[in-house]
């Protein structure tokens, strides 16, 4: 199977080729609905095959040569494929998760009426078209063995991600209803949500931001080490480190700037909130669970150029940690079920990236699949409401859904119980493991990361307290709300499973357990020789550590219950008289509204000013349209010399033979 | 007295054989048929077999054959694999072009067999007197196909500027030939090369020199290079579209086979100075004035007719470096035009009215609505042609400019980048005529005309647009094979 590796990439751009190309006209969404979902089962499958042969060959990395691509002089692209713990720990997750958000929107973007009859949809292949064209996106980008082919799977992502984004690109934007906070404050207004549309412009243009460090940190890769493989690189990167001391560091900075943007940290954030302006199934997959993890897995990948850059590393781990900060603190009081998962997504990453910051790489990758399960699960359970609800969102009009939609809730409080990091879940261990790696490196950000883990527990069972207990809030909807249909109850299912149980990955090695991730990904890490000397801290504090975390999580799991089950009126109370920061938050900070100011808005004029001055009389009319009128001046006169009479071109062709033979004669 | 028998090897020659006799069998069964397409399809038999017979010697000894006058080396079997597909291609437009004008004759497939021979002998000979019979045998069956659509003046007349202008051009080729063997007493290119390198005081030898020009007159006119290029607008215009397509490719690549082989194998080393000179004028005047002119057509056909001339000015600059990275840029950029090409002109074939000659470019406003694919197929040739990536037009311009690159002339290849810049004008013109413009019934109230796709021409669409995707994904497999035949 390991050499079979490719199958994982074609078999979606098959899948993509056939709906693409004959799902619309000949074979109608039941067809598509079998084959995209099928296709990526059948990744999965190949990536399990791989998975068992690796670790047979106790997680050897082996390169699967495909083919060379071009050869221009001395620059050849080999495209090869890279089969190793790391890549196959992305492609399982990826092609796992992909397979089970595909079949529940196999049912999700199916339209009933109130009978239960589907509508005719005919966008739903092109849905399709481009999950599987996510997947295949995805797999190159962390199946390339080279920085080449990282960048083409990172670009093709983004595209994806665009496409389906603005996936209901003819949907208008909408208006919010404002925050009431009792009698006599004045509500909250909240500004309207982007179109899908625009939403998916806002995600690829600031994504553009981070790319383009990305792709110059690619080059200063190529221009130092004269190559983009991995393995020639990571096998240089030391003696480069001695000789040029500030080349590394570089790299790694410009690769995190595209990191930034592709996993939301701070400030290029902006764009993953509004993402959810796409369909959820997108949304659980590619903004929640994988795509934005690309940034983890780059950094994990190139460890040891970060692991040269020991400043960039603590940069990124206090980026990490104030956006798991910052985002937190906005998802507190978001009134849109999707946007709190949106904010706490961006939070998540940034524990991730302060476990990479800290060196702490398998943390990192810990806590990148956990949250890939229960993560997928939260908003596929958010999905799942709203398909109940006939697309709405907001939570202030649900209420009581407990009795309607079993699955749904049992299913939503296990990812909100992972998430929060309830005691002996999957969130649980992962979270864990990285605040101990932090703890190690700076107390201070632990506590930041402690606090972050408090509000984690409390908005997430804000969210399902106001959504799922108590009673209706909006009646009409309560009475038409019911539990989903198979594909979508299978999928939370499975997922259930996997978020409870993910933690056994990585049980913590100081209770005796084996943590196989840290075996599995071993290969993959790169000591350095003279790396920094061991230093473990006591079990002691080791338990310590974790009793606070077990503690924060169900202290604000508590605190929410009192909050929002036992005495309803007092959040609105302490919103009431913290207005202003209420309304900041609210706000998320006027973080947007800034961007728009200082960036946009002066972007907008400069670049009118060039398109209606600069461009438009200069370079257009003059240039342009003038060099054109000569050159088509040109071009008539040329036709005319052309005029049909045989005699005149012989006569031409003889002073053309008189010119040729004077020159060779004269030369 | 031993009696030496000349050294016969009929497999070297084993696919020229192949394409003779179909098109000797074709003649004859076309007294026995009614339906004339039958023979469309032997022809396309014949022409496999002769590709197969070509693949097989590939890798075998490039052996020298009936005297040292022809010679069967990767070089040659690329070439005629080249011949053969733009053969096959333009048999599989005639199935469907000439059924709806009622021109469906056996002649026609033993003609087109015939010029492919030609084709093949000029890419094997390694004898002037050889090339010149390949000439001819590819022209003298050209010129009739031009005529072939007697009904239409147009036709007509292309026939006959082609062979007077042809005829012309032949005879300087023949005097060209006749001094280059006054001056070094032979017309076998080996010779020829060895006579110039045993003294060089020979390198100077008027009469070889000019010679040598006669000959590039002659090969300019079949490549269509400034100023000899004359005849290539009316007589593309004019011929029935389906053989427009053949010599497009077909003589074009032929012209060049011989080209590249007569100057690599006979005036190479110390000689290439001079012609080097002259053919990057012919390029450069070759490109700008190809491209320009194009630039002002209003007719499809003709203003193809104009690109195929700027490619001819692209192609030269492959040939102008004298290196064997620049003969396998030419390698490689006749096949992967052959194709391009070919497609376009299907498309021509297809929406081409029936009354007249030529293909307004009104015809293709609004085809985009129209037929959805047949606009894909023409966005796809236009872009390749063009040279943008992903695909195959813009590899062969890459490897092209990279040869003359890698000689030092960096500005050939900038001019030549300037000129694909322009040429994107009137290739994309047609792209906007498709995709945003509504259907227009023209200037006389005639509605667009109506088309029809049937088997054969659908079979070239498809196969040239493969081609041209799938190898502009991945060149290397294309590359690698042009690099066998151009390294050995």
């Amino acid at each position: 199977m390991t050499q079979l590796i490719w199958l994982t990439i074609a078999l979606p751009i098959l899948g993509l080729l056939i709906n693409g190309l004959f799902g619309r006209r000949f074979l109608g969404n039941r067809v598509v609905s079998i084959i995209a979902p099928l296709m990526v089962l059948l990744a999965f499958l190949v990536g399990v095959g791989a998975f068992f042969e690796t670790m047979g060959r106790d997680g050897e990395a082996v390169t699967v040569h495909l083919w060379n691509w071009t050869t221009i002089g001395d620059f050849s692209v080999p495209i090869n494929l890279l089969v190793d713990p790391l890549s196959l720990t992305m492609v399982l997750v990826v092609t796992g998760v992909g397979f089970l958000i595909h079949v529940y929107a196999t049912d999700y973007m199916v339209h009933r009426d109130d009978h239960g009859h589907a509508h005719d949809d005919r966008d739903f292949p092109r849905f399709f078209t481009f999950l599987n064209l996510f997947i295949a996106s995805m797999l190159v980008l962390v199946l390339g063995d080279n920085y080449l082919m990282m960048y083409v799977g990172w670009e093709l992502v983004g595209v994806s991600s665009y496409l389906l984004i603005g996936y209901w690109f003819d949907r208008p934007s909408e208006e919010q209803t404002p925050i009431d906070l009792g009698p006599d404050t004045e509500p909250v207004q909240l500004q309207p949500l982007l179109s899908p549309a625009a939403s998916g412009m806002k995600a690829f243009i600031v994504n553009r931001i981070g790319d383009v460090g990305f792709a110059l940190g690619v080059f200063l890769i190529w221009s130092t080490f004269g190559t983009l493989q991995f393995d020639e690189v990571f096998a240089e990167a030391v003696h480069v480190s001695e000789t040029m001391p500030t080349v590394i560091p570089w790299i790694t900075a410009l690769l995190f700037v595209g990191a930034i943007g592709k996993s939301a940290q701070l400030p290029l954030y902006v764009w993953l909130p509004d993402a959810m302006a796409g369909p959820t199934p997108v949304s659980a997959l590619i903004h929640a669970a994988t795509m934005v993890t690309a940034g983890v897995y780059m950094i994990v990948r190139s460890n040891i150029l970060y692991s040269l850059a020991p400043n960039v590393s603590l940069w990124i781990a206090i980026i990490g940690m104030a956006t798991a900060f910052f985002a937190a603190t906005i998802a507190l009081v978001q009134v849109d079920l999707k946007r709190v998962l949106a904010y706490s997504t961006v939070s998540q990453l940034g524990y991730m990236f302060a476990a990479v910051g800290v060196g702490a790489y398998t943390a990192g990758m810990f806590h990148l699949v956990t949250h890939a399960f229960f993560k997928a699960l939260l908003f596929l359970g958010a999905g799942s409401v709203m398909h109940a609800l006939h697309d709405v969102i907001d939570i202030r009009r649900m209420g009581g859904l407990k009795d309607k939609m079993k699955i749904t809730w049992i299913t939503f409080w296990i990812g909100g119980l992972a998430l929060a990091g309830f005691p002996l879940m999957s969130g649980f261990f992962s979270k864990d493991e990285i605040l101990a790696h932090v703890f190690e490196a700076s107390p201070i950000l632990w506590f930041f990361g402690i606090l972050t883990a408090g509000m984690t527990a409390f908005y997430t069972f804000r969210a399902i307290f106001i959504a799922f207990h108590g009673k209706p809030r909006d009646h009409h909807l309560y009475e038409h709300a019911h539990e989903n249909r198979a594909p979508i109850t299978f999928a939370l299912s499975v997922l259930a499973v996997l978020a409870i149980f993910g933690g056994l990955l990585g049980l913590p090695a100081f209770m005796g357990f084996t943590h196989y991730l840290d075996g599995w990904l071993e290969h993959v890490l790169y000591e350095l020789p003279h790396g920094a000397e061991e230093h473990h801290m006591s079990v002691t504090m080791e338990y310590i550590l974790m009793g606070t975390s077990a503690v924060i999580a169900v202290g604000g799991i508590a605190l929410a219950y009192f909050f929002y089950m036992v005495q309803p009126s007092i959040p609105q109370n302490i919103a009431r008289s913290l207005r202003s920061l209420f309304a900041l938050l609210a706000h998320k900070y006027w973080i947007d509204e800034l961007y728009d100011t200082l960036f946009v808005q002066p972007g907008l004029k400069l670049s009118n000013a060039f398109a209606n001055g600069l461009d438009k009389l200069i370079i257009d009319e003059t240039f342009i349209d003038g060099s054109a009128k000569l050159v088509g001046r040109f071009g008539k006169l040329l036709s005319k010399l052309e005029n049909g009479y045989t005699s005149n071109y012989a006569l031409a062709t003889f002073i053309g033979v008189l010119i040729m033979i004077s020159y060779f004669f004269l030369r | 007295m031993p009696i030496e028998f000349p050294v016969l090897n009929f497999v070297a020659v084993g696919p020229m054989l192949a394409v003779t006799i179909t098109a000797f069998l074709v003649m004859f069964i076309e007294l026995f048929v009614e339906d004339k397409r039958i023979l469309g399809y032997i022809s396309l038999v014949g022409l496999a077999v002769a590709a197969v017979l070509s693949f097989s010697l590939m890798g075998a000894f490039a052996a020298p054959a009936f005297q040292t006058m022809v010679i069967s080396d990767g070089y040659a079997l690329f070439l005629n694999l080249i011949f053969i597909i733009a053969a096959a291609l333009s048999i599989l437009i005639s199935l469907s072009y000439l059924g709806e004008r009622e021109l469906q004759h056996g002649e026609y497939y033993a003609l087109l067999l015939f010029a492919t021979v030609g084709m093949m002998l000029m890419g094997a000979a390694t004898d002037l007197m050889i090339v010149f019979m390949g000439l001819e045998i590819m022209s003298i069956a050209l010129y009739i196909l031009a005529a072939f659509n007697r009904q239409q003046l147009g036709s007509g007349e292309a026939g006959m500027k082609y062979f007077v202008l042809g005829a012309f051009a032949s005879a300087f080729f023949l005097y060209g030939v006749a001094l280059v063997y006054g001056a070094t007493g032979s017309t076998n290119l080996q010779e020829i090369g060895s006579w110039f390198s045993v003294d060089r005081g020979n390198l100077g030898d008027p009469i070889a020199l000019v010679g040598l020009g006669l000959l590039l007159v002659g090969f300019a006119f079949k490549i269509a290079a400034v100023p000899f290029q004359w005849w290539t607008p009316d007589v593309y215009h004019g011929s029935p579209t389906s053989v427009t397509a053949f010599m497009s490719v077909g003589a074009k690549a032929a012209g060049f086979a011989s080209l590249v082989r007569v100057l690599m194998v006979s005036f190479n080393e110390a000689f290439t100075i001079d012609w080097q000179l002259a053919l990057a004028v012919l390029a450069v005047i070759t490109m700008t004035v190809g491209n320009i002119a194009a630039l002002a057509q209003k007719d499809v056909k003709r203003m193809l007719a104009y690109s195929s001339i700027a490619h001819a000015g692209y192609i030269l600059v492959g040939v102008v470096p004298a290196s064997m990275i620049g003969v396998r840029a030419v390698l490689f950029y006749l096949f992967s035009y052959t194709f391009m090409n070919i497609g376009a002109f299907a498309v021509i074939a297809i929406l081409e009215r029936r009354s007249e000659v030529g293909s307004s470019i009104q015809d293709y406003a609004g085809l985009a609505s129209r037929s959805p694919f047949l606009a894909g197929m023409m966005l796809l040739f236009m872009v390749s042609l063009t040279g943008i990536p992903p695909f195959i037009g813009f590899w062969g311009k890459l490897y092209v400019f990279w040869a003359a690159v890698q000689a030092d002339m960096s500005w050939l290849a900038v001019i030549g980048m300037i000129n694909s810049a322009i040429s994107a004008f009137y290739y994309l013109g047609v792209v906007v005529q498709m995709y945003m413009r509504p259907v227009a019934a023209d200037e006389d109230g005639v509605e667009a005309p109506a088309f029809k796709l049937t088997g054969p021409i659908m079979v070239t669409l498809v196969v040239t647009a493969i081609v041209t995707v799938v190898f502009g994904i991945w060149p290397t497999p294309l590359f690698n094979l042009a690099s066998l035949a151009a390294f050995g």
